[in-house]
């Protein structure tokens, strides 16, 4: 077996960085958590006590995923997504719920997100599935299967309701447009979500006109070449009647806590102390941090818990106020860096599989990276998803560790055919 | 393309993120203001306030711990309403009102339930406090007044505004300025410095701990205490004498423009407006607008001067050198121009200036005025020669003493004459303003200022700026401005004949009824006619009793100017009054007993009282 000539070169850089980055997130959930009946840095009642466990426990787990033979990952990958799928209905039956959504199996107090681990199972299958010589991601059938793949976690996790957790998903467009997905895709996303936010922010009447403007200038460009005029009013059509729809769904799908959390965004309500209470409260505490921050736990709005969930979603804020400009800077380029590396490194896969994998593990990064920083420094809406490696939670960082090693494993086991 | 798309996303996200923390952090950072910050409550520590001295250093304001009844809506637990009720002295009904009202401002901060307790109510509540949770007793300092008199100079002091908040960064709501009098004028020196401590808060308001270890923290520095030029037993005895009566008495130290003695009447006890009830006693005075017991008379009255003005007339004149002291004129019962009389009472005539002075001859002075303006070639600029005279003494201007009230009175200008005469159009002469000569007229001064030129005239030329601060106690020192002469333009050895003129209404003229044995005076009585409107009509009222003087004729040391409304003649009540107010001063005793107890006993009220009775009565009886 080529297995036996051991040849495993392990990405230290991805795991130097993963380390910064958790031990960076430990120190400020410290800070965020920090109470007056601490007693030192090893209370295990407190939260930070009790991350420093689930950090431990981390690296139990990347030993483990680094000790599995690599092979397993993509032989066993549609077990492993069954599974998942599995603990997922299962929660229907046995999760407990709280705050009405039923996302969390409870073991004696220490409490499991299944949908944290489903990211890691989909992720191994899509790969699995597009990496399949029969697999053309340029034909419909396959592209349905794709998408089927990636709908029924989706599914699960709509009913728990879990909103945010659904959002990562669309992180997959990203590796299958890789593996050959038309581009339109991607260019429809994007479309469908600056027409979503152009209603919402311009009403529909604005956006309809700037439609036939658009429309009659790329047509009158064009005229030389004859287009088909049809073509062009179907389209038009096409699109206003999404902006239409996007109205419809805006007051009759979504709940009126989404609608506060876009009207923010999109400064149609100033509400600092309701619903925007989180986002205001997370600016200021930013705000205050300047360029080299108030210092490690001396945040004036972290110590007065005035920013809410702020060891788990809201951590940033206590980077930006504690740390300043420069601390958030470091933060940054940290994700930034990581992000690419693994990008770089997923292109170097010889292995399509492992470059599937390794373009979901980037792409469910660079999800989460962009949505909980654009959320905590007020230019996205409200969505709550943790940051990566940072964030409180034993699930979510259990999650990413095993989902970002399992490729560290793969990039790792590339050199064995050299 | 295909593998740069995502790449390309993650770079234009950092991007993003470093343009957005750039903005929020470096370009659009807040100023880092402690006080600003919600996360952190300032406390204030508040100093003593400075106490108040009179000239021979007899205390007289000093401060009392008071106790204020505090809750916190949110810690309240279940407790023997009734009990606590007996306690606090109020009804049930009223303490569940006043728990509402608190739990409605907020339920996590303190509010008051019974404000400033007396110490008897705190001795016997603060042993049983500990068994009503969520209830505290707070300390603040109230001002404790050693005196009942002097509720004028000392003022009071009184929680701030949101307009003073707007305009003046050290004070926060609730806090406590000088709102009038010495407090008012002295405000930095008596209040010190607060101490600040920064706590920090969480997101409930609770507090969890000083901010950074206390290091931002200062300690309060106590308030100077001050010593008044006031002498206590002169101003009590004032406000004694001028009981029943409405005006003002002002007595200066000619040496040194130290104000010995400010009244005003009616007035109040200081420590009415101090405690449980200030808010209603301080609505009571004010509403009082008949009376008036919170407006100085002697700093905010503008009253014709009547004929102590004459004093300056003749002065002015001597200056101008228009006149001679053995230059006569004659009186034909008043003073005869055109087709009418200015009158005058029965009196030897002619007369030159030291007889006119002591027999007050409106004729005289008419006389000498008219030489005055028309000295010059157009009675404009004549005019104007005068008003310059007259401003030398303090007059038409606010004189800058250090008390927050006062009015300019009124000297009137060639500029206002033209105005009224419709000039050039319609012409007038010095005729047109003869009423000035003898302080009627447009002429309109302020008791101060009539102490004011007395001393001027005590000294025979200057006057220093009156002021009621004698020291600064600790720094020891009182403003540089009250060190400095202020010279008349009249020169010195144009005084004595005027002097000897006062000097001889005391001996032989309209004052010589208020001799006192051993004291020479030297004064000048006015009795200044005066109207009022009732129902829109003009009604002329009795006299106003007017004296002005300054004793010992040589080296004096009062200047006293006393004021009573509706007095009638100006011997009557004012003389009297500056009489036993010297007295008292020179002597510490009074020989005059007889003239005491007339003033003591004697009432103006049925006099103030005719023009609201709707009947129509008589004056000057």
């Amino acid at each position: 077996m080529a297995g036996n000539r051991t040849y495993v070169r392990f990405d230290w850089l991805i795991i130097f960085m993963y380390f910064i980055l958790v031990t960076m997130g430990w120190i400020n959930i410290y800070s965020a958590s920090l109470s007056d009946s601490a007693k030192g840095f090893l209370d295990f009642d407190q939260i930070y006590g009790k991350q420093m466990i689930w950090i431990g426990l981390s690296v139990v787990l990347i030993i483990f995923v680094l000790a599995i033979e690599s092979k397993f990952y993509e032989s066993y990958a549609s077990v492993i997504y069954i599974v998942s799928l599995l603990s997922l209905l299962g929660l229907f039956v046995f999760g407990t719920t709280i705050a009405g959504t039923t996302a969390w199996y409870d073991f004696g107090g220490t409490r499991l997100q299944p949908s944290e681990f489903a990211k890691i199972a989909t992720a191994l299958a899509l790969s699995k599935y597009v990496s399949d010589i029969q697999t053309n991601m340029q034909e419909l059938k396959h592209q349905i299967a794709a998408f089927v793949i990636l709908a029924l976690p989706v599914i699960l996790i709509i009913m728990q309701p879990d909103p945010g957790s659904v959002l990562v998903y669309a992180a997959f467009v990203f590796p299958l447009y890789r593996e050959g997905l038309h581009g339109v895709y991607l260019l429809l996303a994007l479309f469908a979500i600056i027409l979503f936010v152009s209603t919402l922010a311009f009403g529909t009447i604005w956006v309809a006109i700037g439609i036939i403007l658009v429309a009659a200038a790329i047509f009158f460009r064009n005229r030389k070449r004859r287009p088909n005029i049809i073509k062009y009013i179907l389209i038009s059509v096409g699109c206003i009647a999404f902006a239409l729809s996007v109205n419809y769904i805006f007051n009759n799908v979504f709940k009126q806590h989404h609608r506060d959390r876009f009207n923010i965004v999109l400064g149609k309500e100033v509400d600092s102390r309701g619903i925007g209470y989180n986002t205001n409260q997370s600016e200021i505490a930013i705000s205050n941090g300047s360029w080299l921050g108030k210092g490690w736990t001396q945040g004036t709005q972290t110590k007065g818990n005035f920013v809410p969930e702020q060891h788990t979603d809201y951590i940033f804020s206590t980077v930006g106020e504690e740390w300043g400009f420069v601390g958030s800077m470091v933060v940054i380029l940290l994700f930034v860096g990581l992000i690419t590396r693994i990008i770089f490194r997923a292109e170097k896969q010889k292995s399509q599989f492992g470059r599937v994998y390794g373009y979901s593990v980037a792409a469910i990064l660079f999800l989460h990276f962009f949505v909980n920083i654009g959320m905590v420094t007020g230019i996205f809406p409200t969505v709550g998803i943790p940051l990566p490696f940072f964030s409180y939670g034993g699930s979510a960082l259990w999650g990413f560790t095993i989902l970002l090693f399992i490729f560290v494993k793969l990039d790792g086991s590339n050199y064995h055919y050299s | 393309m295909r593998k740069i798309v995502l790449i390309a996303l993650v770079l234009i996200s950092g991007v993003l993120f470093t343009a957005r923390l750039f903005y929020l952090q470096v370009y659009d950072a807040s100023p880092d203001s402690l006080s600003q910050n919600s996360a952190i409550k300032v406390m204030y520590d508040y100093p003593q306030r400075g106490y108040m001295f009179d000239r021979n250093n007899k205390l007289l304001v000093s401060n009392q711990p008071s106790y204020d009844v505090m809750v916190v809506p949110k810690d309240v637990k279940p407790l023997d309403t009734l009990e606590f009720c007996g306690l606090l002295k109020i009804t049930k009904e009223e303490f569940k009102e006043i728990l509402r009202k608190a739990r409605v401002y907020s339920p996590r901060l303190p509010s008051v339930v019974i404000p400033q307790l007396n110490k008897a109510d705190y001795a016997s509540l603060s042993e049983k406090m500990y068994k009503y949770e969520g209830f505290y007793i707070q300390r603040r300092s109230l001002r404790e007044y050693q005196v009942d008199h002097s509720a004028n100079v000392m003022g009071y002091i009184a929680e701030v505004n949101n307009a003073i908040i707007e305009n003046n960064p050290y004070y926060q709501m609730g806090e406590l300025i000088g709102t009038a009098g010495v407090e008012k004028e002295y405000e930095e020196v008596l209040r010190g410095v607060k101490g600040v401590k920064y706590i920090q808060k969480d997101r409930f308001n609770r507090d969890i701990g000083p901010y950074k270890e206390g290091l931002f923290d200062t300690l309060p520095v106590r308030g100077n205490d001050v010593q008044l030029t006031i002498d206590a037993t002169l101003q009590k005895y004032g406000e004694e004498l001028m009981i029943h009566k409405r005006g003002g008495i002002v007595a200066i130290e000619p040496a040194t423009g130290e104000i010995l003695a400010l009244v005003t009447a009616p007035s109040y006890d200081p420590s009415l407006l101090v405690g449980r009830d200030r808010s209603k006693n301080f609505t009571k005075l004010w509403y009082d607008t008949i009376a008036k017991p919170l407006y100085d008379r002697v700093l905010m009255g503008e009253y014709p001067p009547g004929s102590p003005f004459k004093t300056l007339t003749a002065l002015i004149g001597l200056h101008e050198n228009v006149v001679d002291t053995l230059d006569t004129f004659s009186c034909y019962r008043g003073y005869r121009y055109g087709n009418r009389t200015l009158g005058c009472h029965s009196h030897p005539s002619p007369l030159a200036m030291v007889s006119g002075i002591a027999n007050s001859c409106n004729a005289y002075f008419c006389n000498v005025y008219k030489r005055i303006i028309d000295k010059y070639p157009n009675p404009r600029e004549g005019i104007d020669h005068w008003r310059e005279g007259l401003l030398s003494f303090g007059l038409g201007d606010f004189l800058g003493y250090d008390l927050p009230s006062g009015k300019r009175g009124n000297i009137p200008t060639s500029k206002y004459y033209n105005k009224i005469h419709d000039f050039p159009a319609h012409n007038w002469s010095s005729l047109a303003t003869i009423s000035n000569a003898i302080g009627q007229g447009e002429v309109l001064l302020t008791p101060m200022q009539m102490a004011n030129f007395t001393a001027a005239i005590a000294n025979r030329g200057y006057y220093y700026t009156p002021h009621i601060i004698k020291n600064i106690i600790g720094p020891d020192t009182i403003p540089q401005k009250f060190k400095e002469k202020h010279y008349t333009t009249v020169e010195p050895e144009n005084f004595k004949p005027v002097v000897e003129g006062m000097f001889q209404v005391y001996k032989r003229g309209t004052a010589s009824s208020i001799q006192i044995p051993g004291i020479d005076i030297c004064g000048k009585t006015g009795t200044a006619e005066n109207f009022t409107k009732i129902n829109g009509k003009r009604v002329q009222l009795t006299d106003h009793s007017i004296f002005v003087a300054f004793a010992p004729k040589d080296n004096p040391k009062i200047a006293i100017a006393v004021f009573v409304e509706n007095g009638y003649w100006g011997s009557r009540w004012a003389g009297r009054i500056a009489g036993l107010m010297i007295e008292k001063y020179l002597k510490g005793e009074i020989t005059r007993t007889d003239m005491e107890k007339y003033v003591l006993e004697g009432s103006l009220e049925a006099e103030y009282a005719k023009p609201y009775s709707g009947q129509p009565f008589s004056i000057n009886k």
